[in-house]
């Protein structure tokens, strides 16, 4: 900017100047419109509605919030979920999203612009990604120029991995973490780049943001102080190091604090200790440059041996508190999300929940080409372009890509967290290289003019020189300028063919041939092309279903699966307000959200011994299982259940993981129980636990009369027992396509007639739901 | 051997002392202001340690914001002494409305 001042307002390079802000400006606005409409392919091949299952929490909290004032929604307990023991949700929840959703639609409603609730929820995701993508455009080009800067930005407007994340409807803590991820990465490197206060103030704020939105900040408190190491221990300390960290640590920690949900973790547990950790040793090192800075070498030394002796002393006895400390709690201080990621294999062995989440999976190899599809070859170029030169903000990006390359590797979720990084260096990747070709032609180019216009100056025998022998002999150009190299005369100004010279060496050692140049810009291009091609598709087709509403194309058209808004609805309109309603915890929110019902357990998994109460419940027969609801106050049971359409994600392919959490409670559930053979079946060949279970029973009760045999779909057999009754449970509701069940708990009978009595009579319930007694039907 | 690093100890106070008094005046206003705040942050821990840890808002705000005054204190020498090559073109009154704005948002 400060060419831009010195030089007259009329000068070429001014005017280069300004074209070029205004071209890079233009470009962005639309960036920013690329990234809002990629992803309103769900808005309009179904319907502005809000997807899958833990946006339909953040709705009903943002409902809350808009209806009740924010004071209300800080202090809120609901009763409506985990029935009895209900949720403190203003200390449980990331409060970023719903309060800034909460913001804009009051913003809006506030200057007579009234969109719904539901329409800000739905948008807020694409909009957020038009910010990212802008932040991506600072941040790229504090690393590497404006240039890679659009570069970058244009690539995660439509990177998949992130798209996945935030299509308009997906109304989840990512759509704004991210932004607020990759805004205060930006602010760091240019607090580092510039040593100013200003900026450390606002990405103290940035952090604050982050840490509302995700409990993803943690990755940003432990990146920035490795960082923080990375710089010091390869030399490169400096004050804007200082400037840029210790104001981010202090400020961030107490802000970080102020959020109700992470509170006082914010220093308690190990995942911020990395942070305090490194602000002790940067206070050591600053304090050491300065020492060093004010002392003879010689005084320096003795200090030093002074210090080490002393210091050494005091470090061993603080490291001994330390470990203390972090041994006393039996996890060493790591939550258990946080333990799963160091090590992988934590979650399966200790908390089955949390590995039987399918986002936390390890991804496939295929997965990594879906989610960041060309960039997964960018990458390595673009950190080799980091090396040369390597500043402290390269060193930020290659440092952010290594880890976050790492921690995708371990869970499919943190794909997202790798997006910006292979955007980023992607971003410098193909900026260098356009740079390389579009420098080598317009070199070629305007020496094949000169060549033609002035043939004897001096400026034209360096590169005369060097060309022939530099290049190679591909096309006309090189041997024009032999046949002219022999026309040439004399040097008549040795000095200055001498510093030109070597300014033209030092850019002939980068220029390269006129037609590969040329080549290389269409295989680039063509390169792009095959990116946009697949961003969209995956937007499209992969990642705009709302899982909510089913589509599937046959030879009579498309078929639309309402089933879920269509139990919900019933739910609440057939069902008293105060009735519980007990499910498999993937439908907790949906069914607080649409049906406004309470519910046992949700999404929000905090409590695994409820949920295994409700696993074993659906793993145990009949009248086990009913004295469990019973306790738990319940009236309506709920499954979910795709044998008839062929859908695969039902509550008998989720059956195993009730299982395995119900037995990790109560151990008379036994998986093997379940299993004939290690095999996992619902036919002829199941064991009799399994045909007895519950969610057997209420899955497949009267499913034999919809083809007369019974024949699972999703399962592709025949199923075990056909005909059976119910005996504890009635059946309410069954949606249209067979997807949702309802049953209502039966109430005891008045009076229990003698076993004698019922022994003779054989009543009408058909199948005994006592175990004791043989079951005929196997 | 003592006396030898007994004798380099004293040399190398000496040292300190005489390159410390060296430095300007307005510089050591605000180191002041640092041990100050350094100081007040210690009698709190002292504080916690004796009498115990309820409530512990009150005395995580009480430490946290004490160490975030010393260290944008710290910030500011960095960026006002005159000796530090990368600030020249740094002034005092950028650095001031920085101070001012963080010290709002600290506490």
């Amino acid at each position: 900017m400060a060419a831009v001042e010195s030089l007259p307002p009329g000068t070429p390079s001014a005017m280069r100047n300004a074209f070029g802000t205004v071209l890079s400006a233009l470009i962005l606005v639309l960036i920013g419109v690329l990234a809002f409409s990629i992803r309103l392919f769900s808005v309009i091949k179904y319907e502005s509605v809000i997807h899958e299952f833990d946006p339909y929490f953040n709705y009903r909290v943002t409902q809350f919030l808009s209806k009740n004032g924010i004071y209300e929604f800080w202090n809120w307990f609901d009763d409506r979920t985990w029935y009895p023991l209900g949720r403190v949700i203003g200390g449980t929840v990331y409060p970023g999203l719903t309060l800034t959703a909460g913001t804009i639609w009051w913003v809006l409603n506030s200057i007579n612009i009234p969109l719904s609730v539901e329409t800000v929820c739905v948008f807020t995701a694409p909009v957020f990604s038009a910010f990212a993508s802008w932040a991506t455009y600072l941040l790229t080009k504090e690393v590497k120029g404006s240039g890679a800067g659009l570069a970058a930005a244009a690539l995660l407007a439509m990177v998949p991995s992130y798209i996945s994340r935030s299509v308009a409807g997906s109304y989840d803590n990512e759509a704004v973490a991210i932004f607020a991820l990759i805004f205060t990465f930006y602010l760091y490197i240019k607090t580092l780049n510039t040593g100013s206060l200003f900026y450390a103030t606002l990405n103290a704020i940035a952090y604050f943001y982050m840490v509302c939105s995700w409990g993803g900040y943690t990755f940003i408190i432990n990146l920035i102080p490795m960082h923080v190491l990375l710089c010091i221990v390869t030399g490169r300390y400096s004050p804007r190091l200082y400037i840029a960290y210790a104001p981010l640590v202090v400020l961030g920690t107490l802000l970080a604090a102020l959020v109700p949900v992470v509170g006082f973790n914010a220093v308690l547990t190990s995942e911020h200790f990395a942070s305090f950790l490194v602000f002790i040793i940067i206070h050591v090192v600053a304090l050491v440059y300065y020492i060093k800075g004010i002392l003879t070498p010689k005084m320096f030394k003795v200090a030093v041996t002074l210090v080490v002796s002393i210091g050494l002393v005091v470090c061993l006895i603080v490291v001994a508190v330390l470990v203390a400390l972090v041994a006393s709690s039996p996890t060493g201080g790591w939550s258990g999300r946080s333990l799963s990621l160091l090590d992988p294999t934590y979650a399966s062995k200790y908390i089955p929940i949390i590995a039987s989440v399918s986002e936390h999976q390890p991804p496939t190899w295929p997965s990594y080409f879906m989610d960041i599809n060309v960039l997964a070859f960018l990458v390595p170029a673009g950190i080799i372009a980091c090396f040369s030169p390597l500043s402290d903000a390269s060193s930020f990006v290659v440092l952010y890509i290594v880890m976050s390359v790492y921690f995708s590797g371990v869970m499919v979720r943190l794909m997202l967290v790798l997006a910006p990084a292979a955007c980023i260096m992607s971003g410098i990747a193909l900026s260098q290289a356009f740079d390389v070709f579009t420098g080598s032609i317009k070199y070629q180019l305007s020496s094949k003019s000169k060549d033609n216009a002035e043939d004897n100056t001096s400026t034209k025998n360096a590169p005369k020189d060097d060309a022939s022998s530099g290049k190679t002999d591909k096309g006309e150009e090189v041997s024009k300028e032999r046949s002219s190299k022999k026309g040439k005369k004399k040097e008549r100004e040795p000095a200055e063919k001498l510093s030109v010279k070597s300014k033209i060496v030092k850019k002939k050692a980068l220029v390269l041939p006129l037609e590969a140049s040329i080549v290389a810009l269409l295989l680039l291009i063509m390169l792009g092309a095959f990116y946009v091609i697949h961003c969209v598709w995956a937007a499209a087709e992969a990642y705009s279903a709302p899982s909510i509403v089913l589509t599937s194309q046959s030879h009579d058209g498309l078929h639309v699966f309402d089933d879920f808004r269509e139990s919900y609805a019933w739910l609440s309109h057939n069902t008293d307000v105060d009735d519980k309603v007990a499910s498999w915890w993937d439908y907790g929110y949906q069914t607080t959200a649409m049906a406004n019902r309470t519910v046992i357990v949700d999404n929000n998994t905090w409590n695994n011994t409820h949920i295994a109460t409700v696993g074993t419940a659906m793993s145990s027969p009949e009248k086990a299982a009913w004295e469990i609801f019973n306790s738990l106050d319940v009236k309506y049971v709920l499954v979910v259940f795709g044998g008839v359409i062929g859908y695969p994600s039902d509550d008998i392919n989720k059956f195993l993981w009730m299982v395995r959490i119900g037995g990790g409670e109560f151990p008379h559930i036994k998986e093997a129980d379940y299993l004939r053979d290690g095999q996992y079946r619902i036919d002829s060949e199941a064991t009799p636990t399994m045909l007895n279970c519950l969610m057997y029973k209420l899955c497949y009760y009267r499913f034999v009369e919809t083809d007369g045999k019974g024949y699972d779909r999703v399962r592709r057999t025949e199923i075990g027992k056909k005909y059976f009754k119910l005996t504890h449970f009635e059946e309410v509701f069954t949606s249209h396509h067979w997807m949702v069940r309802i049953y209502k708990l039966k109430p005891q009978k008045n009076r229990i007639r003698g076993r004698v009595k019922k022994l003779k009579q054989k009543t009408s319930s058909g199948v005994s739901s006592k175990s004791v007694k043989k079951n005929p039907w196997m | 051997m003592v006396k030898s690093t007994s004798k380099d100890a004293q040399d190398l106070f000496r040292s300190l002392h005489s390159a410390y008094s060296a430095t300007p005046t307005n510089l050591k206003i605000i180191d002041l202001y640092v041990v100050f705040a350094v100081f007040t942050a210690l009698i709190q821990v002292a504080y916690m340690a004796l009498v115990g840890s309820f409530p512990f808002n009150s005395f995580l705000s009480g430490v946290l914001s004490c160490v975030g005054t010393a260290v944008l204190a710290v910030c500011l020498r960095i960026q006002v002494n005159k000796e530090n090559k990368e600030f020249k073109h740094k002034t005092v009154v950028t650095n001031l409305r920085g101070i001012v704005a963080m010290f709002v948002i600290a506490v």
